[in-house]
C-alpha cells in the first residue's frame, strides 16, 4: 500500500508575468510506513510540496494521492485525520495566548473525540512531557518543549502520515537529538509514515530511508540513504550538497 | 603575541520581578591577533558576552567586570560618546541576518560610504573609491553595480558580504561576528566564511566568532571557548575540539547526527546541575 | 530567582508559578502577572485611580452632591467659588460657585459624571465591537468581501469625525442617546483598520495554519484564535481614544446637539458658561477641568495597558 504518491506536481504563486513556479513537475512516492526526506537549500521548493499536500498552497496541479486515494479539494476532515504536519518554528506554531491544554483539547474536540481528558494525558505522555505541562502557556516553555507540544497536537487525531517541515532547525543541537529520538520512537510505536523536509543532510540521513534532492523547484535526484552515505550520486548538485555538509561536519 | 582585548570577570545582569538574572557570570578571556570562537546553546550567554564588550546591553541590563581593556585602555569607564567612537572604528560587529542590519531605504554603496566617512574625514570621491575597493575585497564581482543597489535586491550571501565590507572599511582592530552565517545556506556559508577569514588575517585583526555550531567553529577558529549557563566551561585549541574533556562539550559533539556514522538513536545530553555552578575557566 | 520565591506568602507564590495545575490556576496566574506589570506603572495606576473615583462618584452622586443640580436660585446666580476674595461671605454652600441660573456647579459636575460614564460605556461597547467584526472578517476573508468592507470603512474615515457626528445627530434628532449613536458610528472605522491589519499578519502565521489543518472553519478561527490577539490592541486603542470620545460628546453638547438643558452634561455646561467667560471664569472652567481630568486619566491608563497587553512590545 502506498502512503503518499505524487506525480507531475506543479505549484505556483501569482499569475501571468508575476507567476513564480515554486515546484515543477515533482514526482515522489512514499510507501506506507516508510520515511522519506526532501533536502535542498532555501527557496528550492521543498516546504512548498508539504504545503501543497496539506492544502495550504492555493494554486497547484498534478496528482496527489494519500493512502491510494486522490485528495479532495478543499481537504476534508477525513484527510486531516489521516495526515498531519509539524511546523518548522515552534515559536510561531503555537498560539501565544492558548495553554497546552487549550491547544490539545480544541484539536481533539474538532476531531470529535469524547474522552478528551484521558487523551490529553496520554498525548503528553507520548511526547515525553509530564502532566505538569498541561496548563502552561507557550511563553513558559522552552523551544524543545514547544516542539513536543506541536508534535502532540499533530498526533492528536491519530494520523497515519506525518509531514515534518524542518522540525529541528530552530532548536539547539542537544534538543535536536531529543526530538529526533522522539520522532524515531513515535514512528515505531504508531507505525507512522514520515515525509520530512530539511536543509540538513545529516538530520535527513538519520531519520529517512529515501531522499529526494531539490534544486530550484525540481527534484534532481532520488536516492537511498545508503547510496547517499557512500556518495553514490548521479547528479552534480547532490554531490556538491553532500560535500559541503561533510566539510562542515568533519571539522 | 600582543593582547588586543582583555576581559576579566565579566558579568551581565538583568533585574527581573523574581530577582536578578545573570546572563553572563564571571567570564574571563583575552584576545590577540587570532580567531576566537565562542560556542554555546541558546541562553548560554554567548551573544550577551559579545554585546557586553561593545557595551550594547540596554538598561535595565548591567555590565560589570574587573577589567575590560582594549589594547590596555579601559572600556568600562568610557562615556557613551566615547564608546560610539570605539564601535565601528576599533571594534565592529556583524549580526546574524543582513536583512535586519542593512537600512532598507538606503543604497548599499551609500551605507558603506557613510560607515567610512563617520570615522575618517575624506572627500566623497575618495570614500567612493575606498568603498568600491572594499566591495571588491569581499569578492563582489561587479562592485559598481552593487554599489547602486538597494539591500532587498541582493541575496542573503551577498548581503552578508556587504555587511562584512561595511564593518571592515573603518579598519577596526577587532571584529565580533555573532552567528554571521546561520541565516545562510550551507554552500554559501563556506564562501562567506572564507572571505571573512582572509580579510581578518590580512589585516592582522582579532576575531570573536560567536556560534552555536561546534563543527563550524572548530574548522574556522584558532581557539574555542565553550559556554554553558553564562560561564565558560572549557577552553581549548580548535583542532583539539574532538579531544574535549568536559562532559558538556562531549555531550554536544555526540548529540549531532552524522552522515558518515549512522546510529539508531542519538546520544542525549544529560545536564549536570554542577556545570552551572562550577568555576568559570579563563581563556 | 528561587531565593525570592521562597520568602513570598503562599497565595503570591501560587499566582506567580510557572507550573499551573489547573485551567483556573493558569488563568489566574496570567491575570496576576499582567496586574503586576500594570501596578509597576505609577502613571497608569494614577489614571486607574481617577477612573475608579469617577465610577464611585457617579454611583453616589445623590449622596455626595450638596444640593439638587436642577434647583435654580436667581438671587445667587454667578456666585464665585468659595476661595474667591470678591465673594460675599454671607453666602453658604456653592463650593465651586454657581452658574447663570444660580445652580450649584459642584452638584452639577457630580451628576454630570453619570452622563459621561454613560456615554463612555456605550461608545466603548459599540464602536470597537463593530470595528472588530468588520476588520477581522475583511482581513481573514480577503477578496471582494475585504474590498467592499474596507471601502465602506474608508468612506466613514473620509469625513471629519465631529462633522459626521453632527450630520447624524441632525438627522436623528438632538439628544444624548443619538449623540452616543453618532459618536459610535464615527468611531468604529479606525478599529476596523487596526483589526484588519492585525488579522492580515495573524492569518498567515503557523498557528493559524495548524488549526486549519485540524479542520477548523473560518468562524472558529476568527472568534477563538484571531479575536483574542486583536482585543488587546483594541482595548489599548479604546482607552487612548476615550479622551477624544468624551471631547466629542462634550463638543456635541457644546453645540447644543448632545445632552439638552437642563441636563448637567459637562460639554453643555461649558457651552452655557461661554457667555460669561470673561467676568465669571469658573462657570466654564470647572466642567472643563473635569473633562480634562477624566481624559487624562484614560490616556494614562491606556499608555500603561499598552505596555502590559501589546505582545509586539517584545516582552514575550
Amino acid at each position: 500500500m502506498s502512503g503518499i504518491e505524487i506525480e507531475g506536481l506543479n505549484v505556483w504563486f501569482g499569475d501571468y508575468e508575476e507567476r513564480v513556479d515554486a515546484v515543477k513537475n515533482a514526482k515522489l512516492s512514499v510507501p506506507k510506513g516508510g520515511s522519506f526526506g526532501l533536502v535542498g537549500e532555501s527557496g528550492s521548493g521543498k516546504s512548498t510540496i508539504l504545503r501543497a499536500i496539506m492544502g495550504l498552497a492555493p494554486t497547484w496541479s498534478g496528482k496527489i494521492e494519500i493512502l491510494d486515494k486522490p485528495v479532495e479539494n478543499p481537504r476534508g476532515r477525513d484527510f486531516y485525520r489521516a495526515v498531519q504536519m509539524v511546523f518548522q518554528d515552534p515559536y510561531a506554531s503555537l498560539h501565544p495566548r492558548h495553554s497546552v491544554d487549550q491547544v490539545l483539547s480544541e484539536t481533539l474536540s474538532l476531531h470529535g473525540f469524547k474522552d478528551i481528558d484521558t487523551r490529553i494525558s496520554k498525548l503528553l505522555d507520548d511526547v515525553g512531557l509530564g502532566p505538569s505541562f498541561r496548563f502552561r502557556y507557550p511563553h513558559q516553555l522552552s523551544g524543545g518543549q514547544r516542539q513536543r507540544v506541536a508534535i502532540a497536537r499533530a498526533l492528536a487525531p491519530e494520523p497515519q502520515i506525518l509531514l515534518l517541515d524542518e522540525p529541528t532547525s530552530a532548536l539547539d543541537v542537544s534538543v535536536q537529538a531529543e526530538i529526533l529520538n522522539l520522532l524515531t520512537d513515535l514512528r515505531a510505536e504508531h507505525k507512522l509514515t514520515y515525509l520530512m523536509v530539511s536543509h540538513d543532510l545529516a538530520v535527513v540521513g538519520h531519520i529517512c530511508h529515501d531522499i529526494a534532492v531539490m534544486q530550484l523547484g525540481e527534484i534532481v535526484e532520488t536516492l537511498g540513504v545508503e547510496d547517499m552515505r557512500a556518495m553514490r550520486t548521479q547528479h552534480s548538485y547532490t554531490k556538491h550538497l553532500l560535500e559541503s555538509s561533510l566539510q562542515s561536519a568533519a571539522g | 603575541m600582543s593582547k588586543l582585548l582583555e576581559v576579566e570577570n565579566l558579568w551581565v545582569k538583568f533585574p527581573t520581578r523574581n530577582g536578578v538574572f545573570d546572563a553572563v557570570r564571571g567570564v574571563s578571556f583575552s584576545l590577540g591577533q587570532e580567531r576566537l570562537g565562542i560556542v554555546g546553546e541558546s541562553g548560554s550567554g554567548k551573544s550577551m558576552t559579545g554585546r557586553a564588550i561593545l557595551r550594547l546591553i540596554r538598561p535595565p541590563g548591567i555590565v560589570e567586570a574587573d577589567k575590560m581593556e582594549l589594547e590596555g585602555v579601559d572600556l568600562l569607564g568610557r562615556s557613551e560618546k566615547e564608546m560610539r567612537k570605539v564601535r565601528g572604528q576599533q571594534i565592529s560587529m556583524i549580526m546574524q541576518d543582513p536583512k535586519f542590519s542593512l537600512n532598507p531605504v538606503m543604497r548599499v554603496g551609500a551605507q558603506i560610504m557613510e560607515a567610512y566617512r563617520l570615522h575618517y574625514k575624506v572627500s566623497k570621491k575618495e570614500a567612493k573609491r575606498k568603498t568600491i575597493a572594499m566591495l571588491e575585497a569581499v569578492a563582489i564581482r561587479d562592485p559598481e553595480r552593487v554599489y547602486r543597489m538597494y539591500p532587498h535586491e541582493v541575496s542573503g550571501g551577498m548581503g552578508q558580504r556587504i555587511m562584512i565590507a561595511m564593518m571592515l572599511i573603518p579598519d577596526p582592530k577587532i571584529m565580533i561576528a555573532d552567528e554571521p552565517t546561520s541565516a545562510l545556506d550551507v554552500s554559501v556559508q563556506m564562501q562567506v566564511l572564507e572571505i571573512m577569514d582572509k580579510l581578518v588575517k590580512d589585516r592582522g585583526m582579532g576575531l570573536i566568532f560567536i556560534s552555536h555550531d561546534l563543527n563550524l567553529v572548530s574548522s574556522f577558529c584558532d581557539r574555542v571557548l565553550i559556554m554553558y549557563a553564562g560561564r565558560v566551561v572549557e577552553t581549548l585549541p580548535a583542532d583539539k575540539l574532538h579531544e574535549a574533556e568536559h562532559p558538556y562539550t562531549r555531550g554536544l559533539l555526540n548529540s549531532l547526527p552524522r552522515l558518515d556514522e549512522p546510529k539508531e538513536r542519538l546520544d542525549v545530553l544529560k545536564r549536570d546541575p554542577a556545570w552551572a555552578t562550577e568555576e568559570s575557566v579563563s581563556g | 530567582m528561587s531565593l525570592a520565591d521562597t520568602q513570598k506568602p503562599g497565595l503570591r507564590a501560587w499566582l506567580l508559578t510557572d507550573t499551573p495545575t489547573s485551567r483556573r490556576h493558569a488563568r489566574a496566574a496570567s491575570l496576576y502577572q499582567a496586574w503586576l506589570s500594570l501596578k509597576g506603572n505609577h502613571m497608569a495606576m494614577l489614571g486607574l485611580g481617577i477612573l475608579l473615583a469617577l465610577v464611585v462618584i457617579a454611583a453616589l452622586a445623590s449622596v455626595l452632591a450638596p444640593s439638587d443640580p436642577f434647583i435654580q436660585d436667581l438671587a445667587l446666580r454667578l456666585t464665585p467659588p468659595i476661595w474667591q476674595a470678591d465673594r460675599d461671605p454671607a453666602i453658604e454652600g456653592y463650593i465651586l460657585g454657581s452658574d447663570s441660573l444660580g445652580r450649584d456647579i459642584l452638584s452639577r459636575l457630580l451628576y454630570g459624571s453619570r452622563i459621561t460614564l454613560y456615554i463612555v460605556t456605550l461608545v466603548a461597547l459599540m464602536a470597537p465591537i463593530v470595528g472588530l467584526l468588520v476588520g477581522t472578517i475583511a482581513g481573514y476573508a480577503g477578496g471582494w468581501l475585504d474590498v467592499i468592507l474596507m471601502r465602506i470603512t474608508d468612506i466613514f474615515l473620509a469625513f471629519p469625525r465631529l462633522i459626521l457626528a453632527l450630520a447624524f445627530v441632525a438627522t436623528l434628532g438632538a439628544g444624548i442617546e443619538n449623540a452616543v449613536l453618532a459618536i459610535s458610528l464615527t468611531a468604529w472605522p479606525p478599529y476596523a483598520r487596526i483589526a484588519r491589519a492585525e488579522t492580515l499578519t495573524i492569518r498567515n502565521s503557523d498557528y493559524i495554519h495548524a488549526v486549519r489543518l485540524q479542520g477548523a472553519g473560518p468562524m472558529r478561527i476568527i472568534t477563538k484564535h484571531i479575536w483574542p490577539l486583536c482585543i488587546s490592541s483594541l482595548v489599548v486603542r479604546v482607552t487612548l481614544d476615550m479622551a477624544g470620545i468624551i471631547l466629542a460628546a462634550a463638543g456635541l453638547g457644546f453645540l447644543g446637539l448632545g445632552a439638552q438643558p437642563p441636563s448637567p452634561e459637562w460639554g453643555a455646561m461649558i457651552s452655557e458658561g461661554r457667555k460669561f467667560i470673561l467676568d465669571h471664569w469658573w462657570v466654564a472652567t470647572m466642567p472643563g477641568l473635569a473633562i480634562f481630568t477624566v481624559s487624562l486619566a484614560f490616556n494614562l491608563l491606556g499608555d500603561g495597558l499598552r505596555d502590559v497587553l501589546d505582545p509586539k512590545d517584545g516582552k514575550s
